[in-house]
């Protein structure tokens, strides 16, 4: 579905160049969920924006659904990417559109008809379950609730690939956890290829087939995974309170 | 009313139409040339979606160039290039060219401002939908950064009505010139504060709606 071949990247940064990727080969199959992580500077943001060209690779080839998109015309490629969705860390919704509206970009820049926009856009705002948020505007909503406008936004004109940036890095943990469902959903039930740059191992461990660990730019290498449930740390006030004071005791001691 | 404001009634209302033309026509060059050269400064920057270092120095020095004329300057600059496009140099209509040439330059850089606040991340997201330059200037840019165009648009318009009294000296007319021809120089005093308020209350209006129609529309 999505490969990589000989793709690098780098940045000029004052007088110094930043190789941010390397030589980076990856094939990754459709109806994968797969992970990129990394320490910061590991260059798995880039790589990720290679992927939709958002980065313009300085040599090698990027193939997306059968399509090199590092050869295409710039028309060709805008086409191109509206069949690959993408999120992000802090969402960027449009904050002056409502929630409807957001979700209704991209079709109206795939000009659907006005009916068939608004049949979509409740479609994909039912999936994320957030119809009742429809007239609301993004400065209403919760960071998770965000987030999922943002999946329904990337969702509406059906995507073969979803490209996800840290897309719980600013949530806490229980509302993660309802991301990470709702991504699970879109791969099992819609049978988009999902993957996901992070840098939480919780993440990467709880929902992807395949992890590809990144090391200065380089892929150190890829393994296969059996997901495991998400674990949701406490959320009790009690329990936040009883791990201060033991530390508390621990340092006195 | 005041007697000496129903005696001098007729030039008054002229004076305040004159003004209204002067300013109204700056308001439209500012609209018509400023915002898209505005845009085109944002767009030209470094890291930007058309980066073009050409393109951005030459507009910005057209802009810091028509800016640090003294506005007088300007006005005197400017008759021969006037008189090109009016046919003559004296007149309301004459006084609309250079005020309207400082109006480009004044909103384009604020125009520039207000769309340097819109996050980047917009924009990122936007070229990952698939959209092109001009839809991502239409449906994105402009839709953001509405709050801020109008707050430009409505200090511009002030600047311009402060701009637009010293248009005498090429016969422009206008309340401003009105209030000291007679006001002052005929020593009618009296008649030179009521005109002061009747440019306060100006002012007044158009930041009131300004303010309000940028808070309504800011959704953030």
């Amino acid at each position: 579905m999505i490969s990589l071949h000989n793709v690098s990247k780098s940045y000029q940064q004052h007088q110094s160049i930043l190789q941010a990727v390397h030589l980076v080969s990856l094939n990754i199959d459709k109806g994968e969920i797969h992970g990129v992580i990394g320490a910061s500077g590991a260059g798995k943001s880039t790589l990720l924006r290679l992927m939709n060209v958002l980065e313009t690779p300085d040599e090698g080839t990027v193939m997306v659904n059968n399509q090199t998109l590092t050869t295409l015309s710039n028309r060709k490629l805008r086409e191109a990417r509206r069949s690959i969705g993408m999120i992000f860390q802090h969402f960027n919704l449009v904050a002056n559109k409502t929630v409807f509206d957001n979700v209704a970009v991209p079709l109206e820049l795939a000009s659907y008809s006005k009916k068939a926009k608004v049949e979509r856009v409740k479609e994909c705002l039912e999936f994320v379950g957030l119809r009742d948020k429809a007239h609301q505007y993004p400065a209403q909503l919760s960071g998770g609730q965000k987030q999922r406008v943002a999946i329904a936004r990337a969702l509406a004109n059906r995507p073969a690939v979803l490209l996800c940036d840290e897309p719980t890095s600013a949530l806490d943990p229980q509302t993660t956890a309802g991301i990470l469902d709702v991504l699970q959903t879109v791969n099992k039930e819609l049978g988009v290829t999902i993957v996901i740059v992070s840098h939480e191992m919780d993440v990467v461990k709880s929902i992807c087939d395949k992890v590809t660990v990144m090391e200065s730019g380089e892929i150190l290498k890829t393994v296969s995974i059996e997901p495991q449930a998400y674990v949701i740390p406490k959320n009790d006030p009690k329990w936040f309170l009883q791990q201060l004071t033991e530390k508390e005791r621990n340092s006195n001691a | 009313m005041p007697e000496i404001i129903l005696k001098y009634q007729a030039e008054i209302w002229q004076s305040i139409g004159e003004t209204f033309v002067m300013v109204g026509i700056s308001i439209i060059a500012a609209l018509l040339i400023g915002l898209p050269i505005g845009t085109l400064l944002y767009l030209c920057r470094k890291g930007q979606l058309l980066e073009n270092r050409a393109l951005y120095s030459s507009l910005n020095v057209f802009v810091n160039i028509v800016r640090s004329f003294p506005f007088l300057l300007l006005v005197v600059f400017l008759i021969p290039f006037t008189r090109f496009i009016v046919g003559t140099a004296i007149g309301t209509m004459a006084a609309t060219i250079p005020l309207s040439i400082m109006a480009i330059a004044y909103y384009s850089r604020l125009v520039e401002q207000a769309l340097l606040e819109v996050p980047r991340g917009i924009i990122e997201s936007a070229v990952s939908m698939g959209a092109s330059v001009p839809e991502i200037i239409f449906k994105f840019l402009f839709l953001e950064a509405r709050s801020g165009l109008i707050l430009g648009l409505t200090t511009s318009t002030i600047s311009f009505i402060s701009y637009s009294t010293v248009m005498g000296i090429v016969g422009g007319g206008g309340v401003g010139d009105f209030a000291i021809r007679y006001g002052y120089q005929r020593f009618e005093t009296e008649l030179m504060i009521y005109m002061i308020i009747i440019m306060i209350f100006l002012v007044q209006t158009i930041q009131f709606t300004g303010t309000t129609i940028a808070k309504k529309l800011d959704k953030r």
